[in-house]
């Protein structure tokens, strides 16, 4: 995999991009752990759930959201760590946190869908 | 009299700490002691220093495992047991025993583009900057930096990421930057942002911590970081 390196304008808005969705991450996991919280010490049943999730847009909308903000976050975060950690820079890294991050969107899209649909 | 254990370091990258054993002094400071040892004990240890009083940045090293300057650092305040443990700075060639190669130091002032760019001719008048103007003020608050490099030795992120700028030379860009008289922002932004630059930082604040002019390069980062942010986002970088 050849050395090319993203430019210096790409490197800035990914760092931009890393902040901004970890605002959303910051009150997206409040969120999910209030929600999480609140269904188990209410005893509430998987079909109870399932029951509110259904058909609605805005618990669609929420963790769609949420989803997101982990497939930007995830892999820049990473793509720092494997650079500081393993000395790996260039396109093989970047493009294989890229991958890291559609995988992530993926599962997290299929996720969000099956409990709404 | 009262005695110093001190272990010097010798060698170049591979090498060993050597025992020395010097008279303990009142207000003795670790280069008095590397001198006295220099020009007492052994005549052929290294070490650079200049000014003696704090101005010229030449005689950082690592005493007792942190980077200082030591002809304004007292042996009463890093003595543990009244032993030092004098090496030389980190993160940089070393030449020889105490000293350092401060090239890829300097060469990232100017990859930081570090030198001033006027922008006036002789025919104009002096640029009046008011002491109390914002700019000003931030420009300030970085501008008495020596250059002894004890914040690029303390670095972290300078030993993970061998391209990093450094928190001396981002520290420098950012006095530029709040320098009214300054014309030669956009390139530099460009030459500060990104991955080797600013945004490496991981806000560990060892260089605030160590830097012996009291200067905080984290907040000259953190303002380059904002600065370089709203100029990509503007697509001028």
């Amino acid at each position: 995999m050849g050395d090319e390196r993203l430019s210096v304008r790409t490197q800035v808005l990914l760092w931009t991009a890393q902040r901004a969705s970890a605002v959303v991450l910051a009150v997206c996991v409040v969120v999910h752990l209030v929600t999480i919280i609140y269904a188990i010490r209410n005893g509430i049943t998987a079909a109870e759930i399932l029951g509110r999730t259904r058909g609605s847009y805005a618990w669609a909308g929420f963790y769609a959201l949420f989803v997101a903000a982990v497939a930007v976050h995830a892999p820049i975060g990473l793509r720092s760590v494997l650079a500081e950690t393993l000395n790996w820079r260039g396109a093989g890294l970047d493009l294989t946190v890229l991958a890291m991050g559609l995988a992530l969107a993926l599962l997290g899209f299929r996720a969000v869908y099956a409990v709404f649909a | 009299m009262s005695t110093l254990s001190v272990s010097v370091w010798r060698g170049t990258e591979s090498g060993r700490f050597q025992e020395f054993t010097v008279p303990r002094l009142a207000s003795q400071t670790v280069l008095d002691v590397v001198t006295y040892i220099q020009r007492t004990l052994d005549p052929t240890l290294a070490y650079r220093y200049a000014c003696r009083v704090g101005m010229c940045g030449s005689c950082a090293m690592t005493v007792n495992g942190r980077a200082r300057w030591t002809c304004r650092t007292h042996v009463d305040n890093v003595a543990q047991g009244e032993r030092l443990e004098i090496a030389p700075l980190r993160n940089l060639p070393v030449v020889r025993d105490l000293v350092t190669d401060m090239t890829p130091f300097f060469d990232k002032w100017a990859g930081a583009r570090g030198r001033f760019q006027g922008g006036a001719t002789r025919k104009d008048d002096f640029a009046r900057v008011a002491p109390g103007s914002p700019a000003r003020q931030l420009a300030d608050a970085g501008i008495e930096c020596i250059g002894c490099g004890a914040c690029y030795s303390s670095c972290d992120v300078v030993a993970w990421n061998p391209a990093y700028l450094g928190p001396a030379a981002l520290n420098r860009a950012w006095t530029l930057v709040n320098d009214v008289r300054d014309t030669g922002n956009r390139a530099r932004l460009a030459a500060v942002a990104g991955d080797a630059g600013c945004h490496a930082c991981h806000t560990h604040m060892s260089c605030s911590e160590r830097c012996p002019k009291q200067i905080s390069p984290t907040a000259s980062i953190a303002g380059l970081k904002r600065a370089t942010m709203e100029a990509a986002l503007k697509g001028e970088i």
